[in-house]
């Protein structure tokens, strides 16, 4: 059997997005979006539509891929797919799904993209309106344990305790990002830069979780394009090659009403060190990293789990000039992320990531040659992946 | 003043047992003020939430057990940002999750009783306070948590 991998075999040849919208903002359709952001990321990858031939998302996307492959007019579909899990969990098991049908013959072009107009569905943050609750939520709804902030809360809560870790370094995660934001055009909140002061001023959504720890919810699309790594090659001077990808979450860590042996996680533990093994790279070849911003606590663990430092550097390792690009050690969430770029699911996360490879970044990481996605903190199942410059496959 | 009747304004979605009837014996529990949970025949495994299988021995003779309620913080959040109607004017409220070392380790969900400023301590030792809704349509209690 030749050697169960992905590394190198494919990449992301095109990436594209929708103006992002404050949620509500959005002046056309779902559908629409989704459609102006494939059509985008084919334009950059500078392919005909018509070469796609199939499609992977993730978190129930709303948008069918065969409704878009009717809509493109595409002359047959090979692959449809989605990512189970709710959240952003399945933003890099998405393009990793993609790779491994591409690599494995099973389709030659696959999109992958979300889209999300929160204003024309029911809000993330915001309690469905039913009357009555059976199961998990009849464990939780009944005691105001409702939203995802809430949900979470108590995770960051007990990791917090456990390594005695400061409010400062859930505040640099959020500085960090509303900074690479002031760069970034896209970004919903360009503009309108975050100070620490504002920071420790902004009022509790649930505590741990200040207002600026919390990701936005917003109206958009992404997509990118993912082909193998010779067509890539044809397409793009400078692909952004897939180096490794792995998701999953611990033993029983969705054990119900909140009874996850391993409580204070971010779902990493057991899928970090086969994203590593793929890849043939260490946390140390990292040059920069994209980590989902559900909420900062999250952010935190994730970094943890996937090896950039131990829970009892965290306060030393998050302040701000840490994590800001060009220079420092550990590049944040370059385009402003979850937080403050737009909150599409984390798929925008995927296309920063491959923007720093081809140099295109509005914050960009001198030299990046490994650049690491890390998507959906803290639920189940999580996923996340490594791309490469041509450099390092 | 007559304390409120529950810790929560009412308008909260009301809690049912699921049509498959995997948590109905923790439900009708709570309205006798008993707090039952699943143990294993065959392994004497604990399990909580309800599962229809045992996760450590794969039985399917998951028993229930009442247990005694008490326990310990082993984490909690206050929650000031209303995400539902009924708590748009309400001002923060502790939800808990309470360890039972004596079955287990399994943890249990709740507000923790009392002010609702007040400090909260990890490993704080609990008791259950159970809380009925004798008006809902379907008749339904919470177990809450006071700290002793």
């Amino acid at each position: 059997m030749k050697a169960r991998t992905l590394r190198g075999r494919v990449a992301i040849a095109g990436v594209g997005e929708t103006a992002y919208y404050k949620h509500g903002r959005a002046p056309v359709s779902e559908f629409q979006l989704a459609l102006q952001a494939i059509l985008a990321a084919c334009a950059d990858a500078g392919l005909d539509p018509r070469a796609i031939d199939g499609f992977a998302s993730y978190s129930n996307d709303r948008n069918d891929p065969s409704r878009i492959a009717a809509a493109l007019g595409l002359p047959e579909l090979r692959f449809s797919n989605m990512q189970w899990g709710g959240g952003g969990g399945g933003g890099s098991a998405a393009v990793a799904n993609a790779a491994a049908a591409v690599a494995g013959g099973l389709a030659d072009c696959v999109v992958v993209f979300r889209a999300l107009a929160q204003g024309q569905f029911q809000r993330f943050g915001a309690a469905p309106p039913v009357a009555t609750v059976s199961g998990e939520q009849a464990m939780t709804f009944p005691y105001g344990l409702i939203s995802p902030a809430q949900r979470f809360a108590m995770r960051v809560m007990r990791y917090l305790h456990e390594h005695d870790i400061r409010p400062e370094a859930q505040r640099a995660i959020a500085l960090a990002s509303y900074h690479h934001a002031q760069a970034n055009p896209r970004a919903v909140m360009h503009g309108r830069p975050l100070t620490a002061e504002a920071y420790d001023a902004s009022r509790w959504i649930v505590e741990p979780f200040r207002l600026y720890d919390c990701c936005m919810e917003n109206d958009g699309a992404a997509a990118l394009i993912v082909v193998s790594a010779e067509r890539a090659r044809d397409l793009r001077p400078r692909p952004a090659y897939l180096l490794g990808a792995a998701q999953g979450s611990e033993h029983r860590n969705a054990a119900r009403a909140h009874n996850a042996p391993l409580y204070a996680t971010s779902s990493f533990t057991t899928v970090a060190p086969h994203l590593y093994a793929m890849a043939g790279v260490g946390p140390g070849d990292v040059d920069v990293v994209q980590s989902y911003e559900n909420f900062t606590g999250g952010v935190l663990m994730s970094l943890v789990e996937h090896g950039f430092f131990t829970a009892k550097e965290a306060n030393d390792v998050l302040v701000v000039d840490n994590l800001l690009a060009p220079k420092g050690r550990l590049p944040l969430n370059t385009s402003g992320g979850n937080l403050a770029e737009c909150y599409m699911h984390g798929l925008e996360l995927v296309i920063e990531a491959a923007r720093q490879i081809r140099g295109e970044s509005t914050s960009q990481v001198e030299d990046a040659e490994v650049s690491m996605v890390i998507s959906g903190p803290m639920v189940t199942p999580v996923s996340s992946l490594i791309l490469g410059s041509a450099a390092t496959v | 003043m007559a304390p409120a009747a529950s810790y929560l304004p009412a308008g909260l979605p009301a809690p049912v047992p699921e049509p498959d009837g995997l948590d109905a014996p923790y439900w009708a529990g709570t309205r006798r003020g008993e707090l039952l949970v699943q143990r294993c025949e065959r392994c004497r495994a604990w399990q909580w939430g309800p599962e229809w299988i045992c996760h450590a021995c794969l039985s399917p003779e998951v028993g229930w057990t009442r247990v005694d309620g008490r326990g310990i913080i082993y984490t909690w959040e206050r929650a000031w940002h209303p995400v539902h109607p009924a708590l748009r004017e309400h001002g923060p409220y502790i939800v808990v999750l309470v360890e039972l070392a004596h079955a287990g380790g399994i943890r249990m969900l709740g507000n923790l009783l009392g002010d609702p400023r007040q400090v909260v301590t990890i490993g704080a030792p609990v008791e259950a306070v159970f809380e009925p809704h004798d008006d809902a349509k379907v008749p339904f209690t919470l177990v809450q948590w006071k700290v002793i």
